[in-house]
């Protein structure tokens, strides 16, 4: 019977301030009962103060085909991380 | 005091015999997400139970906590209303039980965490949050199934019927009940009845279901008198501390 259900993702929030963070997904008849099947799977254990259910069909992916294009020239590029840039000796309020 | 101790080994009671009959649904329940949701519940009503008979216990200052309640009791010592002692059926005779008493707890919860017992009053604070979250569920499933197929629906309504027999006690006050209202422990349980009704009504209207007229109402729970069906439960659930009296986990 499960498999008549759409699958739905979820997203809870751990605290507030912090993002929504994927943490599975489950089978739900609609969005109502997506959230309720997301609280009882995904916060029993006081794991979350919010929640994001999305039909996993809405959720646009990238190509895995296309990771070489999308991802690897980023790898290079070492001047884009913070960590690239040596901090002058005697600087304050950086 | 007698009466005290009474009216909360009826909450403990109820409580506890819905959590048994609810946690008999794990590994049956007609999906996955829907086995963990029923789990939760059985759990809460379990928790609930935990608290209400352990104030029972202390209350009686016989040195029975809740395990000794729960275990060592025959049928005609448990003060639950027969409602939650009911077969579990199938899935919407489940839900309709559950929301009959949730609608009910709900309400009580409210009342008693006004109660001058101030443990009385923190029992029922915590088991209104997790109630409310009940009832939620019970509703959403009654109208899903009622307003659903046409197989659900009739199985709905089915368990409306039948049901709806059991629901007359939680109205029904007795000695117990006068004595708590006039110390200002308890509430006068006629007094859910209208907004029991009223939310009933409306969840049921909203299911397409029909609300069957006031027959007879079965009663004696809150009494100790039950039907047959709590004898097989309580079989179950304490056949292994009565062959074992000294077993330990």
């Amino acid at each position: 019977m499960s498999t008549d259900w759409p699958l739905w993702e979820i997203f809870v929030r751990s605290e507030n301030g912090l993002a929504h963070k994927h943490v599975g997904s489950l089978h739900a008849a609609d969005a109502e009962m997506a959230v309720q099947n997301a609280r009882d799977l995904y916060t029993r254990r006081n794991e979350g103060v919010s929640i994001w259910v999305v039909r996993s069909t809405d959720i646009v992916a990238t190509d895995p085909a296309q990771s070489e294009a999308l991802f690897d020239p980023s790898e290079d590029k070492s001047y884009r991380q913070a960590t690239f840039y040596h901090v002058p000796e005697g600087v304050k309020n950086l | 005091m007698k009466a005290k101790g009474e009216y909360v080994l009826r909450f403990g009671d109820s409580a506890l015999v819905l959590a048994q009959r609810t946690a008999a649904w794990v590994a049956h329940a007609p999906v996955m997400e829907e086995d963990v949701a029923l789990a939760n519940v059985a759990l809460d009503l379990f928790g609930q139970a935990r608290l209400w008979l352990d104030y029972a216990g202390e209350i009686e200052a016989e040195g029975r906590d809740a395990d000794r309640l729960v275990f060592h009791r025959d049928a005609s010592a448990y003060r639950n209303v027969l409602l939650v002692e009911q077969p579990n059926g199938n899935f919407a005779d489940t839900m309709v039980r559950g929301f009959f008493y949730d609608a009910w707890a709900a309400l009580a919860y409210g009342r008693l965490t006004g109660s001058n017992d101030e443990r009385i009053a923190a029992v029922a604070a915590k088991s209104a949050k997790e109630t409310a979250y009940h009832l939620r569920r019970s509703e959403d499933w009654l109208v899903r199934l009622g307003d659903g197929t046409e197989l659900s629906h009739e199985r709905a309504q089915c368990a409306v019927d039948e049901l709806w027999r059991f629901t007359g006690e939680l109205f029904l006050g007795d000695e117990v009940d006068a004595e708590m209202v006039a110390c200002g422990i308890g509430f006068d349980p006629q007094a859910l009845r209208e907004p029991w009704l009223q939310r009933v009504s409306a969840a049921l209207a909203t299911a397409t279901l029909v609300k069957p007229g006031d027959g007879w109402m079965q009663r004696g729970g809150k009494q100790g008198r039950h039907s047959e069906a709590l004898g097989y439960l309580l079989a179950e659930m304490q056949v292994l501390p009565r062959s074992y009296p000294e077993a330990v986990w």
